[in-house]
């Protein structure tokens, strides 16, 4: 990696800490997709509607992105429909009772210094190192 | 009505820095994840440039009484470390390193990622419902 590839992961992070910040400003919510996916399952109560919008800005954003730069979407990686299902559930199980994902824990929780959410930060990279090992290192590169 | 706008934008907000960073790329995902491979440290930059704006602008935003459009800032989030907590993150990286998609970078690829993209978000929000379900 030259120094240069660092620069569209720093603009896009920033742009990740903007948008938390502004969901703050104008919400007062926490900007944790795995609670905003979740909460659209919950019809009918009062956060129903922005989490909705915000998911519908999400998908918006895929498609005109993917106008410009189609490259920025491949998937890139030997997984099987099976093995890509799995990872689904385990997501969103996993997402459901640790109450975050990247986004909630990873960027708001970190950025407030809790201590919860930097262990949970801790312990997802750390499983994910272990599910990248086993793929890549002792399966092959394939599942 | 406002406040659904704002919150559109702000999600595209949010969606393009995913796509800008490499978030919705699986394989960059997984080459940073894989300490032990050929490792691609550029992800983590994502982290600080997120970490570093939303930390030095969050207290800013906390100094005023109320949101702009909201009733009031989150109070008393949890802080309790329990097997939860700790079973769900460690659930949930082992789905992140498997298919290399996070909740939001699936959700912005679902339309424009492939069958995969939109086969993983049909599980991940079955998983959603089934353990939402279960508590």
């Amino acid at each position: 990696m030259s120094l240069i590839d660092s620069v569209p992961p720093l603009i896009g992070g920033a742009l990740i800490g903007l948008a938390s910040t502004l969901l703050l400003l104008v919400h007062g919510r926490i900007a944790g997709i795995s609670s905003i996916c979740g909460g659209v399952l919950s019809p009918g109560t009062a956060d129903w509607l922005w989490r909705f919008a915000f998911i519908v800005g999400l998908v918006l954003t895929g498609f005109i992105a993917f106008q410009q730069m189609p490259e920025a979407f491949e998937y890139g990686v030997d997984r099987s429909y099976g093995a890509v299902a799995a990872a689904g559930l385990l997501v969103g199980i996993g997402t459901t009772i640790g109450s975050g994902c990247t986004s909630g824990h990873g960027v708001c929780g970190i950025s407030r210094m809790s201590k919860r959410s930097v262990l949970a930060t801790m312990t997802f990279m750390a499983t994910g190192a272990i599910a990248a090992f086993v793929v890549n290192q002792l399966l092959g590169g394939a599942v | 009505m406002s406040r659904l706008i704002a919150a559109a934008l702000i999600g595209a907000i949010f969606g393009l820095g995913l796509v800008i960073s490499g978030m919705t790329l699986p394989a960059k995902v997984i080459g940073f994840l894989d300490f032990a491979g050929d490792w691609d440290p550029a992800l983590g930059f994502v982290m600080v440039g997120a970490i570093g704006v939303h930390m030095s602008t969050r207290w800013l935003v906390l100094r005023r009484d109320g949101p702009v459009m909201g009733d009031a800032f989150p109070a008393g989030l949890p802080t309790q470390i329990d097997r939860r907590l700790l079973i769900g993150a460690a659930l949930f990286g082992l789905g992140w390193g498997l298919a290399g998609y996070c909740p939001g970078p699936a959700i912005v690829s679902v339309g424009v990622g492939g069958a995969k993209a939109w086969l993983f978000v049909g599980t991940m929000i079955l998983g959603m419902a089934l353990s939402r379900a279960r508590s």
